[in-house]
């Protein structure tokens, strides 16, 4: 199979990008590994948009619906259900459905994998039981699930807020709200609300979000500090500690954990683009051109990958990039790009003025980067941090000679959940900002495959 | 640990661990198991603990099961089918499948 773009993730970056490259007269191919388009945000929204349960998820959900409906009649050739586990310079992607491996080769290549939740490591919490709120808003989404006792959720950011509300309105219910904002953020806040009165959208649904939790009765306990859940064999029991220095604890039958999101960079690190450290969103970005276009010729970024964003933002930095796309496959002028990216920069600033906000507000507690001695690390491999800052301490080393001397990050999850916070135990340790200690390399393949899987392949390769 | 709002418009049967489950079409193994009493999904190579789905989005591999006969399968990125045979993985993936 070839292709002009490759458009890997069919989200709101990627749906957009893909219908402004068809636009341009472009063959566009795009890999997807959820069933159907949306991405997590718009998770199933042509089924689930008609229905009562689309109601409860809101207008933001709602909009999926045209943007869904926009790419499928696009003439983009979607692929459902598939897993990208190798890009390799040229391009080209081998790609696995149904058991079958299939080699794409495309002339550029938009990465619109988005974002994952932080992890946030805490003792207990690889307990069955434990899950992320992002996890439970997709159970909603595709299978109408709710927590079946009253949940706890533990956290700090839009996501939970928005997810309680809706758990409410879909007649869950809700044992109490630990927040982990930590209480002195809110005069940083306030300095950077100034650049958010040109989206004043974002936060009043923020406020009205609260509200709502107020007006159910919702148990709020702030300034939460340490969490630890335990229990045999699953969770059974919630307790924490406050920065005021009260503690609590309770019965819990499911915990909700959620510290914002970051950028997914398995892919372009896997294909070597460049990152850079991102202070206020204390993570990793890919380091991009104004078009979206990474270090690597070739290789366009656009979501939440490129950044945390939110969908408005996805879809116009989708824009953006087809329009880069199109530029360097001499589809479009320069002149003409310039033109017609102008309107969608304007749009960008304005949904992206509210971030700072955000970033400055639910800037995650300390603790979530350095973990207390006991907790688990390396889900995978079963490392605690103290296990970890033991040999991190030892020697000026990177992260992946502490994959080697520790086994974290070798794992099936490929570091995707232990690789940030192994950057920050050896920054801690070593006294060094976390922009000097790296990430784990990402090597292929992205994604588990069988040897029977790639027998498939040598049927589609000529034979020599 | 989970429950639906709403009963299933299009029912399957899978089983899990030779015990027969109904579940709706198009939706994964990973929501399924979390409806079960038993609400886990494996147990792991390194100290045999009980792991569940986490992230239902393919980050975690917390939701590997053996499925038809597959093992180390993301029970979170994969739909049900009417007769499908899953089984929670126990411990290292057997290579004998």
């Amino acid at each position: 199979m070839t292709a002009d773009l490759l458009v890997i993730g069919a989200g709101p970056a990627g749906m957009a990008a893909s219908v402004a490259a068809r636009r341009h007269g472009l063959d566009v191919v795009c890999v997807d590994d959820q069933p159907a388009p949306g991405g997590q945000i718009w998770r199933a929204v042509e089924i689930v948009a008609a229905t009562a349960r689309g109601h409860i998820l809101g207008a933001a959900y709602q909009e999926g619906i045209d943007k869904a409906a926009a790419f499928r009649a696009s003439g983009t050739t979607y692929l459902p259900d598939s897993q990208v586990w190798q890009i390799e310079p040229g391009f080209h992607a081998s790609v696995t459905r149904a058991a079958q491996v299939t080699s794409i080769v495309a002339r550029t290549v938009l990465l619109a994998t988005g974002a994952q939740e932080r992890p946030a490591p805490f003792p207990g919490w690889t307990l069955p039981g434990v899950l992320t709120v992002g996890a439970a808003q997709i159970l909603l989404k595709t299978s109408g699930q709710l927590p079946a006792q009253p949940v706890w959720i533990v956290g700090c950011g839009p996501l939970p807020l928005l997810y309680a509300t809706q758990l409410l309105q879909a007649g869950g219910s809700i044992a109490g709200w630990l927040d982990t904002a930590p209480t002195d953020r809110l005069a940083a806040a306030v300095w950077h609300g100034r650049s958010a009165v040109a989206a004043p959208s974002a936060l009043w649904k923020g406020l009205s979000w609260t509200m709502a939790l107020r007006r159910a009765g919702i148990r709020i306990i702030r300034g939460v500090t340490d969490v630890e859940a335990t229990g045999e064999g699953r969770v059974k029991h919630l307790t924490w500690r406050t920065a005021n220095g009260s503690s609590g604890s309770a019965p819990a039958d499911v915990i909700l954990i959620h510290e914002g999101v970051i950028p997914s960079t398995h892919a372009p690190l896997s294909l070597g683009c460049q990152v850079r450290w991102d202070s206020a969103q204390e993570c990793h970005v890919p380091v991009l051109d104004p078009w979206g276009e990474t270090s690597c010729p070739g290789v366009f970024i656009a979501g939440d990958g490129a950044g945390i964003g939110g969908a408005e933002a996805a879809v116009l930095r989708g824009e953006l990039a087809a329009l880069g796309i199109a530029v360097r496959l001499d589809r479009l002028g320069a002149d003409a790009a310039h033109a017609a990216a102008q309107p969608l920069r304007r749009s960008l600033r304005r949904a992206l003025s509210v971030r700072p906000l955000l970033d400055a507000l639910y800037r995650p507690r300390r603790s979530v980067f350095v973990p207390a001695n006991e907790t688990i690390v390396c889900r995978c491999e079963e490392l605690t941090a103290g296990q970890l800052r033991t040999i991190a301490g030892t020697a000026p080393i990177g992260p992946n000679q502490l994959k080697a001397f520790s086994r974290a990050g070798m794992g099936p999850c490929q570091g995707r959940q232990c690789g940030t916070t192994l950057t920050h135990l050896l920054a801690t340790a070593q006294g060094r900002p976390p922009a000097e200690i790296g990430l784990l390399s990402v090597r292929p393949p992205l994604k588990p495959v069988t040897i029977g899987e790639l027998a498939t392949l040598a049927q589609e390769l000529p034979v020599p | 640990m989970f429950r639906t709002l709403h009963d299933a418009a299009d029912v399957v049967t899978i089983q899990i661990d030779g015990v027969p489950v109904e579940a709706e079409a198009g939706e994964t193994v990973a929501a399924v198991l979390l409806r079960q009493p038993e609400a886990w999904s494996r147990t792991t190579p390194v100290s045999g603990a009980r792991r569940a789905p986490y992230c239902m989005m393919g980050v975690c591999f917390d939701c590997l099961a053996e499925i038809d006969g597959v093992s180390s399968v993301q029970a979170c990125l994969t739909a049900v089918r009417n007769g499908m045979v899953v089984q929670r993985q126990l411990g290292r993936r057997s290579l004998a499948r």
